[in-house]
């Protein structure tokens, strides 16, 4: 129920046919309690950046605790201030309140601000509400009349969770919260007495660190996907080397060999000047990686996989991220658009080739030259097949031809494409052999209704 | 003294009766090499001039589709295709559409781009040290000064010590010494012609250039079965086959041209 619906005197908890008769253009959505609860989670994790100790409080709270993480404001208010103003930036109503306990807190933030927590409602205690209502049947009004009470009387009769929480929200029970838990960032460092410069000490230091690091992500059960290392020198410079593997690892001696290839490509080489001061590792990206083994040779397969993978990320590493590729299926007609080649580092989902139709000879070249080249071809006929071509000023006979095979354009990309001759031009594909048995793939760009001078070009060579 | 663990054979995913090598499937070029072509071992595919560059290729990727069709375990292996950015504007890219019209799946291949012939050759010893590679195609194109007896041999030893099979493919190129098991030359051949005389299979004209151990100078004539993934003697009505050791080359093209005016007359 937002801010405006309060106004029209509606109230929670009461029935939606009673509301709806009182006004009729009420707008109702449905509750989407997963949604809030994970809208809260975010709320939550973007709260972090007032206090590194924030918790959720199901349904619509946010306890902070900022003891000791008040001091980048003024003071409190300032601080209070801040938040609200976040919360409305991002379109949230918020009402928020500084106390000594999580409880008393939230109550207050909900009831409003009183003088004491004593002056406070008893159904701000947070319990349910059959016991709100016995306690408002006892005359116990506020949460005060509850502490003049016995604690023995309160817990014999309301049960012990009523009393628990209301020792809490007066602070005389502790209260635990239940605070967010960060990943600690994946960061090692060496520090050294004094400044190293073998390349010895080096590379020993690199792979303690990798180990190091392979014992804190064994246990968190992750990999790293990419691995940065940072020379400090002692004169202030730093140097930064990088670099991804394409799958998630923690295997100290693949991870200190993709660093040597690394090294091998810089074209500055790493100058150690008076030496480093000290080394760090850390690890930016990394997957979830459950402990494997692979110890046993009965599952070559993995091995193989493990050793390919190996052989892609140095490769990789070494000749540029984009430079080991492998071939995907394009969705689409258009021969150049037919093919994706995308880099092997990443983890692609497979997705199964077209299989040709058997006993045909090959429909589609080995090799495709894009963009397509462009030839002379002279035609018996103008809507028919090439009779001679030339392509790099060499002139081929053409002996054997099939074709055409008509290959229209996207004319669903283009605006009014749907009208001849506006979607873009058709191709004519032949294959031709020549002469000496050479194999070619030419088109022309273009029926002769569509243009006047079609252009022919060569699109790709057979085998 | 009770043994527990029983010793665990490895289990190799290649049949051990094929270990040797691999047969490519057409009768005459298989009974020459003795069963077909050494498995882990170097074979260098020259094209007989520039523009038998694509046919030097296509052969190069149907042999390793040939080791592919060795695996006993279903699949096909990997296959890696070394080149430079100098083969990629020359040619035009790999088609993985005409890959697999060929008979292999482009999802077993992997392409590597390097920058220069050097980069080249660098990973190309990379990945035929690596074992779980089923092939390695280098393509190499002009003259590469890089490689020469030492570098092949190299290789050589690497593509033995694994077991993968590396095929130096050099196009543009004159033969130099080298270390390979088999050097062939590969040129374009006309294929059969298919009813209303569309262009029929990929049918390679090849030459046994050198041999380590054994004669050569044989030439053949083979058509690529995409279905069966085999090569088979290039069926060629009144050509006898297996041409004459060192005919020239200007032969062939005349019985080619003669077929071609007889075919018009007719």
């Amino acid at each position: 129920m937002d801010a405006q619906a309060k106004t029209l005197g509606l109230q929670v908890g009461g029935a939606l046919a009673d509301a709806r008769a009182l006004h009729p253009d009420l707008s109702v959505l449905d509750m989407d309690e997963n949604a809030d609860t994970a809208w809260l989670m975010q709320l939550t994790r973007a709260c972090v950046r007032y206090s590194p100790l924030v918790a959720p409080e199901p349904p619509d709270s946010i306890i902070i605790d900022i003891s000791g993480a008040v001091h980048p404001y003024e003071n409190e208010e300032q601080m209070l201030m801040e938040i609200t103003e976040h919360m409305t930036r991002i379109g949230m109503t918020s009402c928020t309140n500084i106390s000594n306990t999580p409880d008393a807190a939230v109550a207050f933030a909900k009831y409003g601000k009183r003088q004491n927590i004593r002056c406070l409602p008893v159904s701000a205690l947070n319990i349910n509400a059959e016991s709100i209502a016995g306690l408002q049947r006892a005359g116990l009004k506020h949460i005060g009349d509850m502490a003049a009470r016995p604690a023995s009387a309160i817990a014999a009769r309301f049960g012990m969770g009523t009393l628990t929480k209301l020792q809490q929200i007066l602070g005389e029970a502790p209260r635990p919260i239940l605070p967010l838990v960060h990943d600690k960032p994946l960061m090692f460092e060496r520090r050294f007495a004094e400044p190293v410069g073998h390349h010895q000490v080096v590379s020993d230091t690199l792979l303690a660190l990798l180990e190091q690091a392979a014992r804190e992500m064994a246990e968190r059960h992750v990999g790293g996907r990419s691995f940065r290392l940072t020379l400090y020198r002692s004169d202030g410079q730093k140097r930064t080397l990088a670099i991804a593997t394409g799958a998630p690892t923690r295997d100290p001696a693949l991870v200190a060999r993709l660093f040597d290839e690394r090294i091998d490509t810089l074209s500055d080489p790493i100058d150690p000047g008076f030496g480093f001061d000290s080394i760090s590792l850390d690890i930016p990206a990394y997957d979830p990686l459950s402990p494997v083994q692979v110890a046993f040779d009965s599952d070559a397969d993995i091995k193989d996989q493990i050793a390919l993978r190996d052989l892609i990320d140095r490769l990789s590493t070494r000749l540029g991220a984009g430079a080991v590729r492998c071939l995907m299926p394009g969705d689409s007609h258009i021969p150049e658009q037919a093919q994706l080649a995308l880099p092997a580092a990443q983890v692609h989902p497979p997705r199964p080739w077209p299989k040709p139709p058997a006993e045909e000879p090959a429909m589609r070249p080995f090799f495709l030259l894009d963009p397509p080249q462009k030839v002379e071809v002279i035609a018996e006929v103008p809507d028919g097949p090439p009779h001679r071509f030339r392509w790099r000023r060499k002139l081929h006979e053409v002996r054997l031809y099939e074709g055409p095979e008509r290959i229209a354009a996207e004319w669903w990309r283009k605006a009014g494409g749907e009208s001849a001759g506006k979607g873009g031009l058709t191709r004519d594909y032949y294959r031709i052999e020549d002469a000496r048995g050479r194999r070619y793939w030419i088109f022309r760009h273009g029926l002769y209704e569509e243009k006047r001078s079609p252009l022919w070009y060569l699109h790709g060579l057979f085998a | 003294m009770i043994r527990l663990a029983t010793p665990i054979l490895p289990t190799s995913a290649w049949s051990p009766a094929l270990k040797r090598r691999f047969a490519t499937g057409a009768a005459a070029l298989d009974a020459e090499l003795a069963g077909g072509l050494a498995l882990g071992h170097l074979h260098e595919i020259y094209a007989a001039e520039e523009e038998d560059s694509v046919s030097a290729a296509g052969f190069a990727a149907a042999l390793a589709l040939r080791i592919g069709t060795l695996r006993t375990d279903g699949g096909a292996g990997t296959t890696l295709w070394l080149r430079t950015r100098k083969s990629a504007q020359a040619t035009g890219a790999v088609y993985g559409p005409g890959l697999a019209e060929m008979g292999g799946d482009p999802a077993h291949l992997l392409f590597v781009l390097a920058e220069d012939d050097k980069a080249l050759l660098r990973a190309g010893v990379d990945a035929v040290r690596c074992e779980a590679v089923t092939a390695v195609v280098i393509e190499c194109r002009g003259a590469v000064p890089a490689i020469d007896l030492t570098v092949s041999r190299r290789l050589s030893l690497a593509a033995q010590k694994s077991g993968v099979t590396l095929f130096l493919l050099r196009t543009d190129a004159t033969p130099t010494a080298s270390a390979a098991e088999t050097r062939w030359q590969v040129a374009a051949a006309p294929s059969t012609a298919l009813p209303a005389n569309a262009p029929g299979h990929a049918t390679f004209d090849i030459e046994l250039l050198r041999r380590r151990s054994g004669p050569s100078g044989m030439r053949w004539r083979l058509e690529w079965n995409r279905d069966q993934k085999a090569f088979a003697d290039a069926a060629l009505s009144g050509a006898i086959l297996p041409v004459p050791v060192r005919r020239p080359l200007a032969d062939t093209e005349r019985a080619a041209g003669a077929s071609e005016t007889g075919k018009r007359a007719a």
